[in-house]
């Protein structure tokens, strides 16, 4: 069966990108432009959920607790996306409930095998 | 394969985040304590660095971390928004784009403006410069250590002990995708443990999360350290070499990553040092002693993480809309073919009514209406808000205040007003011209303000609102107004007009908008060229608007700017001249009179007619266009406003007012000055768009050469006195 991938980021490029890369791996790719647009779409548990974390409205780490607390996603991989400046907010993501992160920049590569880490 | 083929979508990104950049900054400066504005800041270059490291623009990246290091410091409230902060951050903004229109890598002098920006950035918040910044991100550094296979390494084995906490469960770690990239390595032997562990979902709460098993893999430790990257702090992870003669016992080696509380050394080590034996049954394997919760690893997934937003502003735009970026060529496409179909329809329709069948009527009609709302919604895509370019005007006014020392209150309105995008992209400038001259020229310095008794900060309004089918966009500044006397000075010692030449009040003021005039005491770097109004003037003709001035002496100026709302159709009236038809732009249409022609001779050629009283001068278009079909006894004369004055356009037939959409001419027609476009009608006929602008150029031209009549009142005779200049 195909997975949901959705992809959570405020920046159009960012969500072009991600979104590209994990289609033609196969996946199937949901967007939001914000935590406030995911909390909202989250009508179905995606597979995976991945989110930046400095977001207007709602952040990624509120995002990461809201979805953490909604019965459906209790379970599911949350992935963050940071910046080796988020140090602190790495730490903030785990608490939060996020299952793991991928530091910007990477590559296509590094994408897919943190996504293949997370998802079975 | 790399993200660089988004690099185009990214760039339009990030312009328009440095739009935003600006707008915040601004709006920052205007209330410091609104500290929104700084979040919306940090964020906007946020983006940029993070999606420009993705695209590989490293300078950008680079610089960009200091702007964000400090914006950083002012949200957390370390340091107070000053305007100096400000100053820099547009400074900032500007360097980044300068940097993002780069092709390759910045100069050495623009690596200067960065490197002086970002220490004067860091000399706000660190005024010692005591505290070291943080290190600038390396924009290549990888994510992760990359999994390559060392070439011809040798196969290895290793013996792999992990053990989880069970909270892991619950931040969405799946021990079987862990195991899975573990066989990705190489060929696992499992020594305890369950090989393949249903879903977390599925696991029960007394699943065994404890695996050991022996891998050989030709990939470096490294590899398999990083299968645990995202649990490093919440399991137990051994990963030892195993001595290529296998009966060697192991020693025990150092735990790696353990962020929790120290595992006891016989649980840790125990399992180590059972020699490599089959696996256990899974059930066998009890919880071994430290599985409960760890302090850390428990504390840290209940703790409830810090929220750096506010939550009331989370559902403040909530509803923001959805929309889709869409390169404009392709909406003009669209245009463009939404025109044609409605050129078709009327051919349609006209085809229908000779001959009317009774069950085409109704499909006919609905057509009609379909294509009109198609027409108008494609017509309204390309409408954009006009405070698009807003911003852009109050970074202009705050530089230019700065700069003159003057101080200016800049005021817009309207900002919601929308205009056609082509439109909008061809006001920048004349309104930059304006906006300049008003700081320059209009405004008085404070002192002088204040001895005239006005408030010491001017004041610039910027407004825009809808008239009629027209935008009407207004520039009004409280200064020392046009000196009318100085103006007409002015252009008679430039020999602009002679001396004896009556002039009303209107008309010496729209003197200014004469080539070669300036009124500015000293050539600035900001205005005073001589290159202005002119040709602000030309380029609101050329929009198919017009521009008018009023000025109070020690008041203030106001400018006028009347604008279509679009480009793409035009309302016109209908004439014929020699059986050739054309539209003449009906906004300009006053009113038709009748010309005989009797009276015309009876003027003897002098071209003018006496409308209500007021002698109003005509072009004939038949002369114009030099046609040489029979003349008509009775001409009809389309009374035009041009430039505030009247002007009449004799033609053949007056045929009705008709809405079409603009065809712009082919390239070889492009020289011919007095038309702006063409349009089908509705019988497959092209009628040719007349340019008024462009007839008043041509009679001007021609009344200078001699070959028109002397005696004038009115638009002709101002032209006629100007052509004489060089």
């Amino acid at each position: 069966m195909t997975k949901t991938i959705m992809i959570v980021d405020d920046s159009l490029s960012m969500r072009q990108v991600l979104g590209k890369v994990l289609t033609d791996a196969g996946f199937q790719v949901t967007e939001a432009v914000d935590g406030s647009d995911a909390v909202k779409k989250l009508t179905s548990a995606p597979d995976l959920l991945i989110t930046d974390l400095n977001m207007p409205n709602m952040d990624g780490i509120q995002l990461i607790e809201k979805v953490r607390a909604m019965p459906s996603c209790k379970q599911i991989p949350l992935l963050m996306l940071t910046t080796e400046s988020d140090a602190t907010k790495k730490q903030a993501g785990r608490a939060a409930g996020a299952t793991g992160w991928l530091v910007k920049p990477f590559q296509p590569e590094q994408l897919l095998a943190t996504v293949r880490k997370v998802i079975r | 394969m790399s993200f660089s083929n988004f690099a185009a979508s990214f760039l339009q990104e990030a312009e328009e985040l440095l739009r935003q950049i600006e707008g915040a900054a601004l709006e920052l400066e205007a209330n410091p304590e609104d500290l929104d504005h700084v979040g919306k800041l940090f964020r906007a270059f946020h983006t940029i660095k993070g999606s420009g490291a993705m695209f590989g623009f490293n300078a950008v990246v680079s610089f960009t971390h200091h702007v964000e290091t400090a914006l950083d410091h002012v949200r957390e409230g370390r340091v107070a928004p000053s305007s100096a902060l400000v100053s820099l951050v547009l400074a900032s903004k500007d360097h980044i784009q300068a940097l993002l229109a780069l092709d390759g890598e910045p100069s050495a002098e623009m690596a200067d403006v960065g490197n002086a920006i970002a220490q004067r950035l860091e000399a706000l918040f660190h005024p010692n410069a005591s505290n070291r910044p943080r290190a600038t991100p390396s924009a290549a550094a990888p994510a992760l250590p990359a999994a390559l296979p060392e070439p011809g390494a040798a196969v290895q084995r290793y013996r792999v002990f992990f053990q989880l906490d069970p909270s892991v469960l619950g931040v969405g770690i799946d021990p079987g995708c862990m195991l899975r990239e573990l066989r990705d390595l190489g060929p696992c032997t499992f020594h305890s443990g369950v090989e393949n562990p249903p879903p977390p979902s599925e696991m029960g709460p007394d699943f065994s999360l404890r695996w050991e098993l022996t891998l050989a893999t030709d990939k470096p430790a490294a590899a398999i350290r990083d299968v645990f990257i995202f649990v490093e702090d919440v399991a137990q992870i051994r990963i030892d070499p195993e001595p290529t003669a296998p009966a060697a016992p192991l020693a025990p080696s150092p735990i790696i990553n353990i962020v929790g509380a120290p595992i006891p050394a016989s649980a840790a080590t125990a399992p180590a040092l059972r020699p490599p034996q089959p696996a256990p049954k899974p059930a066998a394997a009890k919880p071994p002693p430290d599985a409960a919760p760890k302090p850390a690893g428990g504390d840290a997934a209940a703790a409830p993480a810090p929220s750096a937003g506010k939550p009331g502003s989370a559902q403040k735009k909530a509803s923001q809309q959805a929309t889709v970026r869409v390169p404009s060529e392709r909406l003009d496409q669209l245009v463009n073919l939404v025109g044609e179909l409605v050129i078709n329809q009327s051919r349609l329709t006209q085809a229908f009514a000779l001959e009317a069948t009774g069950d085409m009527a109704g499909a006919v009609e609905a057509m009609d209406r379909l294509i009109a709302e198609l027409r108008d919604s494609v017509l309204g895509i390309r409408m954009m808000p006009i405070g698009s370019t807003f911003s852009r005007f109050q970074r202009l006014a705050r530089d230019l205040s700065a700069e003159l020392g003057k101080e200016v209150d800049f005021v817009t309105e309207g900002a919601d007003t929308e205009l056609d995008k082509t439109v909008i992209d061809q006001l920048g400038d004349p309104l930059v011209h304006l906006i300049r001259n008003s700081l320059d020229h209009g405004l008085e310095l404070p002192a002088e303000r204040i001895e005239k008794g006005k408030a010491g900060r001017g004041r610039l309004s910027l407004s825009a609102a809808h008239e009629g089918a027209h935008v009407v966009i207004t520039i009004r500044d409280d200064g020392r107004g046009i000196n009318r006397t100085a103006l007409r000075a002015k252009a008679e010692s430039k020999g602009l007009i002679s001396p004896d030449v009556h002039l009303t009040e209107q008309q010496t003021l729209d003197l200014v908008f004469l080539p070669g005039l300036s009124t500015a005491r000293a050539v600035t770097n900001i205005s005073g060229r001589g290159v202005g109004l002119d040709v602000v003037k030309r380029t609101i003709d050329d929009l198919r608007g017009s521009i008018s001035l009023s000025s109070v002496a020690g008041e203030g100026t106001t400018t006028r700017l009347t604008l279509p709302l679009t480009l793409a159709i035009v309302d016109g009236l209908l004439v014929e001249v020699d059986g050739d038809r054309f539209i003449i732009p009906m906004a300009s249409v006053l009113e038709n009179v009748e010309l005989s022609r009797a009276d015309r001779q009876a003027k003897n050629g002098r071209n003018l007619i006496n409308v209500r009283g007021e002698l109003v001068p005509y072009v004939r278009l038949r002369e114009l266009f030099d046609t040489r079909g029979p003349e008509l006894p009775f001409e009809k004369i389309v009374i035009v406003a041009f430039n505030g004055q009247r002007l009449g356009l004799v033609v053949d037939h007056v045929l009705g007012s008709h809405q079409t959409v603009i065809q712009s001419l082919g390239r070889f027609y492009r020289n011919v000055g007095l038309f702006s476009g063409t349009t089908i009608m509705g019988d497959g006929r092209v009628a040719i768009i007349i340019d008024l602008a462009g007839i008043v150029r041509h009679v001007e031209r021609a009344v200078a050469r001699g070959s028109a009549p002397a005696e004038h009142h009115g638009p002709l005779a101002r032209p006629a006195a100007l052509a004489a200049t060089p």
